[in-house]
């Protein structure tokens, strides 16, 4: 094993946290839809990487600007969760986790093959106005793409607690995940609080798609890996934890980074289910434990 | 006609049969109890009213309105406030953000003002209105789903064992805030209780339950006198030789 150098750690500081933060955000559609609703939903991944597609389409097939891009994506997102919700987990309910899991690893499936129908199997390439040359500080070299994607998380992050902790309807999406059936007593809408639950899960996914996609080549396998390291990522952080979630990508982003570099490429990939194995044996109730206290 | 109507309902966990033929009425203004062991069915009629379960037969009638095919929601918003089995607070939430979600249904009004009304009632409350519900007693717990409830500005409160697992001291001081709540803020009051002496005690009319079905109801007056509901509800024994022989007696509405 070399030495490292100060701009090399640097580097894969960033990168890491950079990953981590977007393997963080698909984590929390993990978490807020499990929260709302006891569900796992597998296909987190998959849904990010539509969110990819459709920014694809309307910056290069339809030539919008970026901001419109960035907006519509968005809407188009939470216009899908809502959708999704209503069209095919809504039915599910009653029906044991199993058959819901079931579901949603299909949906996955289903997903990556109509996008590679509708876009094909082909890289495609999106660009931002901040795809320009790296920030340079002395001998370290930073992608900007990099940097805005450790920026929009930090203010996405803060958006939500602020949403969650502080307006009524924030805090009874959080009533809501915690006692249902209470939630409907006190008057909660609690259908439409899960379905809006989905549609901010599936926002959240269509962010990470937007930060995603000048990082990396757009293609219908784009959200798989994604989705299982954020998942593991969901696990790390203790799954019933938004915070938790955040930290856990940003741990895995941090190891797989590492590891990377210390060893061969290969062991980058490889460590972050060597870390999830680790956090299973060790602490499996996750590094924030909400799920143990809910059950006391 | 009363505030609310239960007429006749009918309703099923999936196949299994929990309440037949229930009807109630609870007057305007008036504490109401039912009573029945452990699984007789009362839980299932407070859920029936409050649309957290759809009747197979038979109506519900609030306020003049028939309700029965209502969301829970829609139902909380129309004035009925269910404080549920086993207290049910939100357990991550403050104690003050629990009763603020009691508010949900009202636009924004003088929450403060209302909270204040609830800490009038509940003083540990406002002590610890910063603490994760979860943290609190059980008797803490209990006033605040009273107090969640309360928010909500009800016309009618339905309480479901409010007593259940306290202390008699607890108890006691539950049902009194129970008949303050009635005569000083004019909810009306359908309270659910194995603790029959509390119940009979703060309620004027009762209904006495088994087995899914309503096989009494009378003044509360008139229940406490009668010998089954001494003997099955309030412990009383009928004395002597016969009390020893109490597995063989029948009671009188078989
Ligand atoms: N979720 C449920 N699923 C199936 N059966 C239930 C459920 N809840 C209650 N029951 C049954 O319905 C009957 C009435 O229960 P309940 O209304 O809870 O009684 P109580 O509140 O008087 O103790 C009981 O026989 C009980 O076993
Ligand atoms: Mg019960």
């Amino acid at each position: 094993m070399d030495s490292i150098s100060l701009a090399t750690f640097i580097q894969l500081l960033v990168t890491g946290i950079s990953h981590g933060c977007l393997y963080g955000l698909v984590a929390l559609g993990f978490v807020l839809i499990y929260k709302a609703t006891e569900m796992v939903n597998f296909a987190q991944g998959d849904i990010m990487m539509l969110g990819a597609f459709i920014a694809f389409t309307l910056a290069s097939g339809l030539g919008f600007a970026y901001i419109p891009v960035v907006i519509l994506t968005i809407l188009f997102m939470a216009a899908f969760g809502i959708a999704l919700e209503s069209a095919v987990i809504r039915p599910m309910i009653g029906e044991p986790p199993f058959a819901v899991l079931m579901l949603t690893i299909g949906l996955g499936f289903v997903l990556r093959a109509v996008a590679g129908m509708i876009w094909g199997h082909d890289e495609k390439e999106f660009d931002t106005p901040y795809s320009i040359d790296p920030l340079l500080i002395g001998e370290v070299s930073l992608d900007y793409e990099q940097l805005v994607v450790v920026g929009v998380t930090i203010l996405l992050c803060l958006g939500l607690w602020t949403f969650l902790r502080f307006t009524k309807f924030g805090v009874a999406i959080q009533a809501a995940s915690q006692n249902q059936l209470a939630a409907a007593y006190v008057g909660i809408p609690v259908r439409r609080v899960v379905a809006i639950t989905w549609a901010l899960a599936t926002a959240i996914a269509g962010v990470a798609a937007l930060l995603v996609a000048p990082l990396q080549l757009i293609y219908p396998g784009i959200g798989f890996v994604v989705g299982i390291k954020a998942f593991v990522a969901a696990i790390v952080g203790g799954f019933g934890s938004l915070a938790g979630a955040l930290i856990g990508g940003i741990c895995i982003g941090l190891v797989e980074q590492f590891v990377g570099y210390m060893f061969e490429g290969a062991y980058g990939e490889t460590s972050v289910y060597v870390l999830l194995l680790l956090m299973l044996f060790i602490r499996p109730q996750g590094l924030i434990a909400t799920l143990q206290r809910k059950k006391v | 006609m009363a505030l609310l109507e239960v007429r006749n309902v009918e309703s099923y966990y999936g196949p299994i049969l929990a309440i037949r033929g229930v009807s109630i009425d609870v007057e305007e203004g008036t504490i109401v109890t039912l009573l029945g062991a452990n699984g007789a069915g009362k839980t299932t009629v407070l859920k029936t009213i409050s649309g957290a379960l759809e009747p197979q037969k038979g109506t519900v009638a609030f306020d003049g309105d028939n309700v029965t095919a209502l969301e829970p929601d829609n139902i909380a918003s129309l004035g009925v406030g269910h404080v549920p089995e086993g207290r049910e607070v939100f357990p991550f939430l403050s104690t003050e953000d629990n009763l603020k979600m009691g508010a949900f249904t009202r636009a924004a009004g003088d929450l403060e003002g209302d909270l204040d009304t609830v800490y009038g009632y509940f003083p540990q409350l406002r002590e610890h209105r910063k603490l994760a519900a979860g943290f609190l007693s059980g008797g803490q717990q209990q006033m605040l789903a009273i107090g969640r409830a309360l928010m909500l500005k009800p016309k009618v409160m339905l309480l479901d064992e409010p007593s259940l697992g306290l202390s008699p001291r607890l108890v006691q001081e539950i049902g009194d805030i129970v008949v303050r709540l009635n005569e000083e803020q004019n909810v009306t009051v359908l309270l659910v209780e194995q603790n029959a002496k509390m119940a009979l005690g703060i309620a004027s009319y009762g209904y006495i339950m088994e087995s899914g079905r309503v096989v009494m109801e009378d003044t509360t007056e008139r229940l406490a006198e009668s010998t089954d509901v001494q003997e099955f509800y309030l412990g009383m024994k009928s004395g002597g030789a016969r009390g020893r022989r109490r597995w063989k007696k029948r009671k009188t509405w078989r």
